[in-house]
């Protein structure tokens, strides 16, 4: 039935589209009626009709009677009803379209209409556009835009890229493409030619058996290896792992030994490469102990027995990765390169300029770490002596471990049972606090007292030592670490300062400076707590002007002549005592002063003598709030100054600018330098790198939708477009766009 | 005995071949390079005053005009050529670089209203009073032949503005209607009306093509869709605006040059509040345009300067004006983001840099490098008030100068009537509207 109507349809459609045809369409109406008729299948009666309704001709079959009364749907439905050839929905919608007494709504007028039409399109439109936003933001965003957008990259290309866009034109190229085709030579992935593969395939019957049972072999064998690694990987513990390790080494060592004999060349290469790993390994930090994990492991150290163990074997690792294989010819090479090696790092250290001939500049006013100025003398230090300290450590270490476990000895109590006594836990807690800060101080000087040994020690040496510097190996094997130290000690000049830094010390005041340097390093955990007594410091610091550190190589003489001649222009002259006045100076012109606003005579009797009583002095002297505390308050040796200078302020910026939201910010933003001077060439260029490049002489072009949003459209739209617009859509772009193509697209568009 | 001698490794500085730069090693402590701070301040502040040593933006005036320019525009595909319209009807056709006139064309009776080029830049368009399209090939013709246009189309009405589409060869004009012609037809494929207005400017959008946007004498800016029948939405002003520009590079966002001396850039997806509001200028803005990079505009004044805007910032980075600089008609940006164009009532076309200070041509990678980081210098310490003060001076002529102070006093007072009106009304009955609210009169669906 379905079918049928909807011929239909399209049949009175055509027939209304040529309505003005007059007779013609009389005709093909009737065919039309009785196509539908033949159609039924069943043979319906034919009817008489009237194509015409008018008064006139209607004088013996149709009744003329109600040719004035309107039609109801009532009358035509009635038949309706009874006709058998109608659905039974349709029968349903016209009854209720009977029953309904509603009219139809009256057309909206053409404002309205048009207002929602734009409303419409608006939305549409909006939509449509806001694609844009991802990218917009993004090029808002972004540190550098290069423009023209879209640029081919002017570099070499990739063969396939040049490969796709090429065609084969003139006929000598067709020629040369056929024979090369022909030829069927790989050309691609010159692997395996089809004539190879046909002889692999042409293979006998039992050799491919054979083949395919060691292919089995092999890769059952390649499994369970995989399997096996694989379990082993999983094993945490740490312990497996170095025995493991050590396992594998000692036999790689085994095999090395035994290559040395068989295979010369093999052995060679090996060594080779355990010179490149010790090279490595000398460049880099990584068994140092100067990594994140080797400096908590060092706060460790003190308390923890395994962490102690574990830096020594990490150290240790640096030792012997860093020890140089043993070929006994080159003795004297090893020697020279050493001392190649050490100069270098020696260089390099930014020294601290002293001068020693200027007692000004010696006295430090400062309480920063006199030790380090003691220790400037011999600062020909470098990385490697960091094991030097670390062998103190160890060694004070194991000397507090003696004390503590005497201590233990003498009291023996609360650390064993703390559980069990919880309402003198705080009290053990505070004072174990104490000790803490006890054994602190006792381990500064312990360590000072240690310090001073070792100096001695090396003094001793250097004394003994002969000037080739030949050390017995007991003795290197003892204190290699020190005896390291030593030999940098090469020239005259050298040796002289580290003797002259080492007698006066011996000869007087052995202890004073000592104790100043305890103090200083004990210094910082205390220093927000105590009070800092100015003259006492300075004082203190005045003494260790006359700290001898001479590490320079002016004539003995000329020195001394320079010494005594500042001394004479600088007599009488106590800077530091001056400084100490001028600072109090300033703080007390800094305190708010009194403002005494008392009227004498004002209210009592007046007269010379009289003075004002003490209720009206109380009352009128006006005293300001103290000002914020000195920036130089606790800093001994500074004098902040804290007025505002005219000069300097019209340089300053007074308001906190826009993006930032505190001072802080746009002061870091300030005090981070973005010059050469300061900055290696590629962070100036990445800092000072411009937010618009654009290309001389380039024309840039708007941007183009299609380069920019993938839309479903394009993307299921007619395949040549499809590939016009992924392949060979950007050497088009440069050539020209022809519109006739353009619009052939879109309306590809619109049909779909 | 052994003798010790220093030894270096020539690798370290010898170089490998001639061509090579020598090596210059660098220690970076920090202890060796003190008062960064104190240096980069005084190179900032130096590099600021050199900016405005150098700052000399025009570049030349192209003479030839006998009558005021009304229009100009840039050919499609070649930076070197433009073409001017001026107000006598004539049509000219420069070259840049050489700074002189290719080709004149008597094209309309009265003046030319509007010149566009076609995309692929072939041919272009020209509008004038005498109610006619002309197109004209770009070459010119041979000795001796006669100037004519490939192609004259009749209209009804006079045509104020003319456009073409980015891709396709369709063309848009403006007049009594906006209408969208093909070029192969004499007749409008469809023609947009909104009420009975006459229109002074429309614009493709260059990014979305088939959006486009009007200009019309009921102080309107009007949006359209091709691809639809009726015009999407109209946002009437308290003024006209005379032109209008879309960003290339955003495709949202246009910005109208209007007659209350300002300029407003819309977000046409929001277009009850403009986005931001540039005022600067002290007289109506005739033309505005942007940079091919969207970053920033110009704008033509009839206070007889050119001043260029950052796109998101309400005060302009730069003014440009000579003594002899009358009216400022038309300004274009070029392609290549170096230059700004600007044709005057004086029958002058001048030629601008579009960065001041910029030096011209090739630069050596030093010199880059230098100049890049000068800029830097410059950004980094531009809350300084030295440098502030050096960077921001510009010279105005006097009378500039005194409108600008007449204004400023104009809109104070206003500011404070309105205050004294809020002080003494129903709290409430006299909101309080932002300066990108007070624009906007209505927004029509």
């Amino acid at each position: 039935m379905a079918p049928d109507e909807e011929e239909l349809s399209i049949n009175e459609q055509a027939i209304s589209a040529s309505e003005d045809e007059g007779s013609d369409d009389e005709r093909k109406h009737k065919k039309l009626l009785e196509a539908i008729g033949s159609m039924g299948g069943r043979k319906r009666k034919k009817q008489n009709e009237r194509s015409e309704a008018s008064v006139q001709v209607s004088e013996y079959f149709v009744n003329a009677e109600g040719t004035g009364d309107k039609v109801n749907l009532s009358d035509l439905l009635g038949t309706v009803e009874k006709t058998s050839g109608a659905s039974n929905k349709t029968k349903k919608q016209l009854r209720n379209l009977q029953s309904s007494k509603e009219t139809l709504e009256l057309p909206l007028n053409k404002q309205q209409t048009e207002k929602i039409q734009r409303g419409i399109a608006y939305e549409k439109t909006t939509a449509e556009v806001s694609c844009w936003k991802n990218i917009i933001l993004q090029n808002q965003k972004a540190e550098q835009m290069v423009f023209p957008l879209n640029q081919e990259s002017s570099g070499p290309k990739r063969v396939e890229q040049v490969v796709a866009g090429w065609k084969v034109q003139t006929p000598l190229e067709q020629e040369i493409f056929r024979l090369l085709h022909g030829s069927r030579q790989p050309v691609n992935d010159p692997v395996l030619t089809p004539v190879e593969e046909q002889s692999l395939k042409a293979m006998s019957l039992e050799e491919a058996k054979i083949r395919r049972a060691e292919l089995q072999k092999a890769r059952a064998l390649q499994s369970y290896y995989e399997a096996k690694a694989k379990r082993e990987k999983k094993i945490k513990s740490k312990k497996y792992h170095k025995v493991q390790n050590k396992a594998k080494r000692k036999d790689f060592l085994k095999q090395f030994d035994e290559m040395v004999k068989t295979n010369p060349e093999g052995a060679l290469e090996e060594l080779k490469k355990m010179e490149l790993s010790r090279m490595e390994e000398r460049m880099s930090l990584k068994h140092q102990n100067s990594g994140k994990w080797a400096k908590s492991k060092a706060i460790m150290a003190k308390y923890d027995d395994s962490a102690r163990k574990a830096m020594q074997e990490q150290l240790q690792m640096n030792k012997d990765l860093t020890q140089k294989m043993v070929v006994p010819s080159d003795d004297e090479h090893e020697s020279i390169e050493e001392g190649l090696e050490t100069v270098p790092d020696f260089v390099n250290d930014p020294e601290t300029v002293i001068d020693p001939v200027n007692p000004w500049m010696r006295g430090q006013l400062t309480h920063e770490e006199p030790e380090v100025s003691c220790v400037t003398a011999e600062e020909v230090q470098t990385a490697e002596e960091e094991n030097e300290e670390e062998e103190i450590i160890g060694e004070f270490e194991r000397k507090r471990k003696l004390r503590q476990a005497d201590e233990e000895d003498l009291i023996p109590t609360e650390e064993e049972q703390p559980a069990s006594e919880v309402v003198e836990e705080d009290v053990v807690e505070v004072s174990d606090k104490e000790e803490e800060d006890e054994d602190e101080e006792e381990d500064v000087s312990e360590f000072n007292t240690l310090f001073r040994l070792m100096r001695s020690e090396k003094t001793r040496e250097g004394s003994n030592q002969t000037r080739g510097g030949l050390n017995t190996a007991g003795e290197e094997d003892e204190e290699g670490l020190l005896s390291e130290g030593q030999i940098r000690v090469r020239s005259i000049e050298d040796l002289e300062v580290l003797d002259e830094v080492v007698e006066p010390r011996a000869i007087e005041e052995p202890s004073a400076p000592q104790t100043a340097a305890a103090e200083a390093t004990s210094e910082p955990p205390h220093k927000k707590k105590r009070e800092i007594n100015l003259k006492e410091v300075l004082t203190k610091e005045a003494k260790a002007v006359r700290l001898p550190f001479l590490p320079t190589v002016v004539d003995e003489e000329e020195r001394d002549e320079q010494i005594s001649i500042i001394k004479e222009a600088f007599a009488g002259d106590d800077v530091i005592s001056d400084f100490i006045k001028d600072k109090s100076r300033q703080e007390a012109a800094g305190r708010p002063a009194v403002v005494d606003l008392t009227l004498p005579g004002w209210g009592e009797w007046g007269g010379v003598g009289l003075k004002p009583p003490r209720w009206k002095r109380k009352r009128f002297r006006i005293k300001t709030a103290p000002p914020p505390p000195r920036q130089d308050q606790k800093l001994p040796d500074v004098i902040i100054s804290e007025k505002r200078t005219a000069s300097v302020a019209s340089h300053q910026v007074s308001q906190l600018p826009f993006p930032f939201q505190n001072t802080a910010q746009f002061e870091s933003s300030i005090r981070t330098p973005i010059g050469s001077t300061w900055n290696t060439q590629t962070v100036v260029k990445n800092m000072t790198k411009p937010k618009v490049v654009t290309k001389l002489g380039a024309i840039i072009e708007p941007m183009v939708k299609e380069d920019f949003i993938k839309s479903k459209t394009t993307a299921a739209g007619g395949k040549g477009a499809a590939i016009m617009l992924g392949e060979n859509r950007r050497a088009k772009e440069g050539t020209k766009r022809s519109a006739e193509k353009h619009r052939g697209r879109r309306s590809q568009k619109r049909k779909k | 005995m052994k003798v010790k001698v220093l030894c270096r490794n020539p690798d370290d500085y010898v170089r490998e071949t001639t061509r090579d730069i020598q090596r210059v090693p660098r220690n970076y402590d920090p202890t060796l390079h003190p008062f960064e701070v104190p240096r980069e301040y005084t190179r900032a502040l130096n590099a600021t005053k050199l900016e405005r040593v150098f700052a000399k933006p025009f570049v030349a005036s192209l003479d030839g005009h006998r009558d005021g320019i009304s229009c100009i525009t840039k050919h499609a595909k070649s930076l070197s050529t433009i073409i001017s319209g001026a107000c006598d009807g004539e049509v000219k056709v420069w070259n840049l670089p050489r700074q002189e006139c290719l080709r004149t064309v008597q094209a309309h009776e009265g003046f030319v209203r509007g010149i566009c080029s076609r995309f692929c830049g072939t041919s272009f368009f020209t509008v004038g009073d005498d109610k006619t399209i002309k197109q004209w090939n770009w070459e010119a013709p041979g000795y001796g032949v006669r100037e004519e246009p490939i192609n004259t189309i009749l209209g009804k009405a006079v045509f104020t503005g003319i456009d073409h589409h980015q891709r396709e060869g369709t063309f848009v004009t403006c007049g009594q209607t906006v209408d969208i012609w093909d070029e192969q037809r004499s007749s409008p494929i469809r023609s947009f009306s909104w009420g009975v207005d006459s229109f002074s400017c429309v614009r493709y959008n260059p990014v979305e093509t088939e959006l486009l946007a009007s200009c019309a004498s009921d102080r309107s800016v009007v949006l359209y869709d091709t691809r639809e029948s009726a015009p999407l939405r109209k946002v009437i002003m308290q003024l006209r605006s005379n032109t209008l520009c879309w960003n290339p590079m955003e495709a949202y966002y246009f910005t109208c040059a209007n007659e209350d001396y300002n300029l407003y850039t819309y977000d046409i997806r929001h277009l009850d509040v403009p986005v931001t509001v540039h005022m600067d200028h002290v007289s109506a803005v005739l033309d505005v345009d942007y940079s091919p990079t969207g970053r920033e505009f110009v704008s033509a004044s009839f206070d007889k300067t050119i001043r260029i805007f950052p796109k998101d910032k309400g005060h302009s980075r730069e003014v440009y004006h000579t003594k002899r600089m009358q009216h400022v008609i038309c300004v274009r940006w070029s392609a290549d983001n170096k230059y700004v164009l600007s044709g005057s009532d004086e029958m002058n076309i001048r030629l601008w840099k579009a960065n001041a200070s910029e030096k011209l041509g090739l630069l050596s990678a030093r010199e880059k490098a230098a100049t890049h980081y000068n800029k830097k210098l410059i950004e980094k310490f531009q809350h300084h008030p030295q440098v502030r003060r050096i960077a921001r001076h510009r010279h105005l002529p006097g009378d500039i100068l005194k409108q600008k102070r007449e204004l400023r006093e104009m809109r104070e007072a206003q500011r404070r009537k309105e205050q004294n009106v809020r002080k003494h009304s129903k709290p409430g009955s006299v909101p309080l509207l932002t300066e990108k609210e007070k624009h906007v009169v209505a927004v029509v669906e």
